[in-house]
């Protein structure tokens, strides 16, 4: 069978399981909007610009995707489908191809809430067209990385007791380097002074990030699978 | 020529830490046989369908099954063999029919295979509700369906008929019974009724092979024996050959 068609049968698996009963979405995307709420109340602010902005923006959405990973796993760990995937004539790869995936387009749908949700709540200057689409860049690039990480250590959480530990004390230290570039290449979209373009080097770390830990992340995924 | 073997086992031990699960197995299964594994609770019955299964691996000893050794060459016997265990392997949340179409895809069957077995097992009026509106007996249905949609020529059941009622454990026999031509492991702790349908009989104990012969050569007696004050699975791996050559 063709990894394409392993992987598509995954991914609807995915998808299937996420629309019959959602939990990851929701979870996320409500997260984000509390934590927002909590923000404008803990900085005693009604809006943010700038590099504090990126940085409540960024920090808020990774502590979602966290939780988002925190999940992946959970219903293949507790209901055989890691026996059943590992059962059929197919790379082990694939399941974290799929998994990347569906955890990054479920990073997007979250962001499609909670960035609206930012703007409402705290964003100080209003957003452009221009501005949407150079963010929308970085949240692309960044959802890669984070997408990669969280499937890549989200598959070693799950087997450990602590998992809701592990997989942050893991993965939050390997995002810092997608959290910094995404901050400082998000900052000057997000200043009041007016929109500023991407910072080309910060953009360049994003892309490098995303390749370098991409390759390494679907190089070693197929270990984490053995017993 | 003489056919290969489905199974050949040579001193196959699995250890779980300091525990030994599985010590030196040693046996031989021909193609369309069936083996029935007998013992108390760890006694390793679980844990040898798992190593058959590609989904442990071996610590020490060789196994080779349906011809190829494993775990070098699991790939190659992955997607001929079907397991059906204590665990449905089956998503709650998703229908019989989403289950069974997931594993379809993934070992590249058509879709008509699984209208098929739904009949077969007689679901198809349920089989677009979730599972867990499933009671145990019919999820057990769906877990079959499932271990033999890709018409594997190696069954590993564990324990098949433990949640179906009479009328079920009927419906499931020409999928998972002798009749089904398979070669076939299974476990069983009814000494009368897993002798009835084996070729093969092993007797499992703390890992070691207590008994293994051929299942004519066997009475009930001795089976329950297998259950008489258990021994603690071993602690360390043994160094003497427990297992024979039938």
């Amino acid at each position: 069978m063709s990894s394409g068609a392993a992987i598509a049968a995954l991914l609807r698996k995915e998808l299937l399981l996420e629309r019959r009963v959602p939990q990851v979405i929701p979870g996320m995307a409500l997260f984000s909007v509390v934590t927002y709420v909590v923000f404008r109340f803990g900085l005693d602010r009604t809006s943010v610009e700038g590099s504090l902005a990126a940085g409540v923006l960024w920090v808020t959405l990774l502590f979602a995707a966290m939780l988002g990973a925190n999940r992946l796993y959970v219903t293949d760990h507790e209901e055989g489908g890691f026996d059943g995937f590992l059962l059929a004539p197919v790379d082990r790869t694939t399941l974290f191809v799929a998994k990347a995936l569906a955890f990054g387009l479920f990073l997007v749908l979250v962001e499609i809430v909670a960035v609206p949700a930012f703007a409402v709540l705290l964003l100080g200057p209003g957003l452009g067209a221009a501005e949407v689409g150079r963010l929308a860049a970085v949240l692309a690039l960044a959802d890669v990385g984070i997408a990669v990480i969280g499937t890549l250590v989200g598959a070693l959480a799950i087997q450990t007791r602590a998992r809701d530990l592990i997989l942050p004390l893991i993965a939050l230290p390997m995002l810092v380097p997608v959290i910094i570039s995404a901050a400082k290449a998000t900052a000057p979209v997000l200043a009041a002074s007016g929109a500023g373009g991407l910072p080309g080097r910060w953009i360049a770390l994003l892309c490098l990030y995303d390749l370098v830990f991409g390759l390494l992340a679907y190089a070693v995924f197929d270990f984490l699978l053995e017993d | 020529m003489a056919a290969t073997p489905a199974i050949e086992l040579a001193g196959l031990t699995r250890r779980y830490g300091e525990r030994v699960a599985l010590d030196e197995l040693t046996l031989t299964l021909e193609e369309g046989r069936t083996l029935v594994v007998f013992g108390p609770n760890g006694a390793g019955k679980t844990t040898l369908l798992r190593v058959l299964a590609t989904l442990l691996r071996p610590h020490a000893g060789t196994a080779r099954i349906l011809g190829r050794d494993i775990p070098q060459e699991s790939w190659a016997v992955r997607g001929k063999i079907g397991l059906l265990t204590h665990e449905p392997l089956l998503y709650r949340d998703l229908s019989a029919r989403d289950n069974l179409r997931f594993h379809a895809r993934l070992h590249g069957i058509g879709l008509d295979r699984i209208e098929e077995l739904l009949d077969a097992v007689r679901l198809p009026g349920r089989a677009d509700d979730p599972l867990h509106a499933y009671s145990r007996g019919m999820v057990q249905r769906v877990a079959v369906c499932r271990a033999v949609l890709h018409d594997p020529p190696l069954l590993l059941l564990d324990e098949p008929r433990a949640n179906l009622d009479p009328a079920a454990a009927e419906l499931v026999e020409p999928l998972i019974g002798a009749a089904s031509g398979r070669t076939r492991v299974l476990t069983s702790h009814d000494p009368a009724g897993g002798l009835a349908e084996a070729d093969l009989a092993l007797g499992l104990r703390g890992g070691r092979t207590a008994l293994l012969a051929g299942a004519a050569e066997v009475d009930a007696a001795a089976i329950g024996a297998l259950y008489a004050d258990a021994p603690p699975p071993a602690r360390t791996a043994g160094t003497a050959r427990t297992g024979a050559r039938p």
